[in-house]
């Protein structure tokens, strides 16, 4: 491999560089195919170590100290801040809204995204005016969608309340009452992220390889039931995909619910009452509001971490069970076609 | 409008848009998808009227008062004539818009480079160099893309305190220089993209290892890199959590998406100058969407597919 004749790249040392240099050069040349690789990989490894990896796993040791913004650490705490993070009403009634905003957000924004997708995936005209139609939300950045929709959903002179009272509804109390502020962020959070997910659920459509529709259609399987039967089961993996960032990004809401207290001041209390209070915000308030206590902080992160992996656990089996129903029916079709 | 060549997306989407193309070309012979009724379209354009009506909305509320918009909830269609006072009232307000603005540019743009440059050089080793312990590493960067990194906020904090960094733009700029994910995406982009020979070529000519990565695959790795740049760029714009953490608000300290909650803080009460300080901010990416949004469309795309 290593070629020794070429003047480019010689070291400039004279008269003599005939023949010392091409042994120097074969050791450089073996180096550079040696450490290339290994130079090439190493910012990532290093930047993600300092700045993913380590902050990660360093949590686990600031959760179990006492640790304060300010003035630093204080010794060991043992499980004191778990104790006394999970004994307090607010973290629960964190978790609540958290897990409730994720639900409304995520059930309805994936089967809105499976509809469009299936929409989408027609033989259009002016395919990419249609798809970068649906992403437009996408650049938007969540605190402006937060502050949009905050505005939107108003509790007095919001557009979405004079709209209920034209069509003769009661006004709702979007910031005061729970499920209504839930709703009214599950919508930001929907309205950002469904064109994204569109997309990817429509590349995913686009892979399925035609001779399966065309086996059902030969069975005479209809429009609806070759969405259910072949489409869905073939998309698993990228349906997987979508549940499972959605839930880590989801379980880790922060932007919305904070542009959603219009209140002054205090920047993330999530309504007078907590109501829209998240896990990411009560960290936040933790660790850099009045408490100034960073132990505590990252034993709320530990725990969110502990939940985003079990509900990711959960949704995995879901999705798998989706695939074992799935599963037989293609059997079944192909058996059928080759006897036919 | 004509469909471009299969060649053509090739070369401007990469090969998996490309082999998609082909697909549907071949559909298109079969007979078996026939142009869709007017419902599809009728459907796609109330999702289309959906995406787009929030910034309208933002734009209305921005071109009135705010007595206008006690008055009226529903805004009319036709905004009113006070967009370009509102838009003077927020970039000279006391939140230092135009500091915003710069540090924003500097963190997206000084991630994207980065992000781009970095993973092309790991996913290049990884995708077509050999040396030991590539498997595993690979695997160790695909199972971090799921790791909630976030959530290590507290001690990233602290490492940022510990090199003096807090509230200066660098502490926000480090934790986005790279991602897992931008690795995974470029070796899988290479492994494709970038056939040995080329390599083998090039190294058969004298050229040095950086040398070749330079000349050859940063070359080849073009479409994927301008989709990941896109991405990183975007991400970094809309971050807020991090930059709050590590800059607060402070006034020309800290980046717009941060900048926009102090303008509700401080005036929340005048909503036609809050909206118009969202117009004002969502119209830099709202350009670039339109100059690159085809890029985003079949980035994702790709993603998806591959990922």
């Amino acid at each position: 491999m290593a070629t020794t004749t070429e003047l480019e790249i010689s070291p400039p040392v004279g008269d003599h560089r005939r023949r010392p240099p091409s042994r120097l050069r074969q050791k450089l040349g073996r180096f550079d195919v040696k450490a290339s690789p290994y130079i090439y990989i190493s910012p990532f490894f290093i930047l993600f170590a300092i700045t993913g990896l380590f902050p990660l796993l360093y949590t686990a040791y600031v959760s179990v100290s006492k640790w304060n913004l300010l003035t630093g650490r204080h010794g060991s705490a043992g499980f004191a801040n778990y104790v006394a993070v999970l004994h307090q009403p607010f973290f629960w009634k964190a978790m609540r809204n958290t897990v409730s905003i994720f639900l409304l957000s995520s059930v309805p924004q994936i089967i809105l995204a499976l509809v469009i997708a299936a929409v989408l995936n027609a033989n259009l005209r002016a395919k990419t005016f249609w798809r970068m139609g649906v992403l437009v939300p996408y650049v938007v950045a969540p605190v402006a969608v937060g502050l949009i929709f905050g505005q939107m959903f108003a509790d007095q002179s919001g557009m979405v309340n004079a709209l209920l009272v034209k069509f003769g509804m009661n006004p709702i109390a979007w910031h005061a009452q729970v499920l209504p502020a839930h709703i009214a962020i599950a919508t930001m959070v929907n309205y950002r992220w469904l064109g994204y997910n569109t997309l990817v659920v429509l590349a995913a459509m686009q892979a399925i390889p035609n001779d399966v529709f065309e086996a059902a259609i030969i069975d005479g399987a209809s429009r609806v039931r070759q969405f259910f039967s072949v489409t869905i089961p073939m998309i698993r993996p990228t349906l997987l995909f979508v549940i499972i960032t959605s839930t880590i990004g989801g379980l880790q809401i922060f932007d919305e619910p904070t542009m959603f207290d219009q209140q002054n001041g205090a920047l993330t209390a999530g309504g007078a009452d907590g109501q829209f209070v998240t896990v990411t915000m009560y960290l936040y308030q933790l660790g850099w509001g009045s408490q100034n206590n960073l132990g505590r902080s990252a034993a709320v992160a530990w725990l969110l971490f502990l939940v985003i992996l079990i509900i990711s656990l959960i949704n995995y089996g879901l999705t798998q069970r989706i695939a074992s129903e799935g599963g037989p029916a293609r059997g079944r079709k192909r058996r059928k076609k080759v006897s036919a | 409008m004509s469909a471009p060549s299969i060649p053509v997306i090739r070369q401007s989407a990469g090969a998996g848009a490309a082999r998609a193309a082909a697909r549907r070309n071949a559909q298109k012979g079969a007979g078996a998808d026939r142009r869709p009724g007017w419902i599809t379209y009728g459907i796609l354009t109330v999702v289309l009227l959906i995406a787009i009506y929030p910034m309208y909305y933002a734009f209305l509320i921005a071109s009135s008062t705010k007595e206008d918009v006690a008055r009226h909830p529903i805004p009319s269609l036709i905004p009113g004539s006070h967009l370009w006072e509102n838009m003077v009232k927020v970039v000279t307000s006391d939140i230092g818009f135009w500091a915003a603005l710069r540090n924003s540019l500097i963190v997206s743009g000084v991630a994207a480079i980065s992000v781009v440059l970095f993973s092309t050089l790991a996913g290049y080793a990884f995708a077509k160099l050999r040396f030991r312990g590539r498997g595993p590493l690979l695997v160790f960067v695909i199972a971090t893309t799921a790791i909630p990194t976030q959530l290590g906020v507290v001690p990233l904090f602290l490492v940022m305190k510990q090199l003096h960094l807090i509230g200066k733009l660098p502490a926000v700029i480090l934790p986005g220089l790279v991602t897992a994910f931008g690795v995974f995406w470029m070796t899988q982009y290479l492994e494709s993209a970038l056939p040995y020979e080329l390599i083998e070529a090039a190294r058969v000519d004298g050229a040095s290892m950086i040398r070749t990565f330079w000349s050859i695959a940063l070359p080849a790795a073009r479409p994927a890199a301008t989709m990941l740049g896109l991405f990183a760029f975007v991400a970094n714009w809309t971050n807020y959590f991090w930059p709050l953490v590590v800059l607060g608000a402070v006034p020309g300290k800290t980046t717009l998406p941060v900048a926009l909650k102090m303008l509700q803080a401080h005036y929340y009460a005048d909503y036609s100058q809050v909206m118009a300080g969202v117009f004002v901010s969502v119209l830099p990416l709202l350009l670039l969407f339109i100059v690159a949004g085809r890029q985003l469309v079949s980035g994702i795309m790709q993603g998806a597919v591959k990922g």
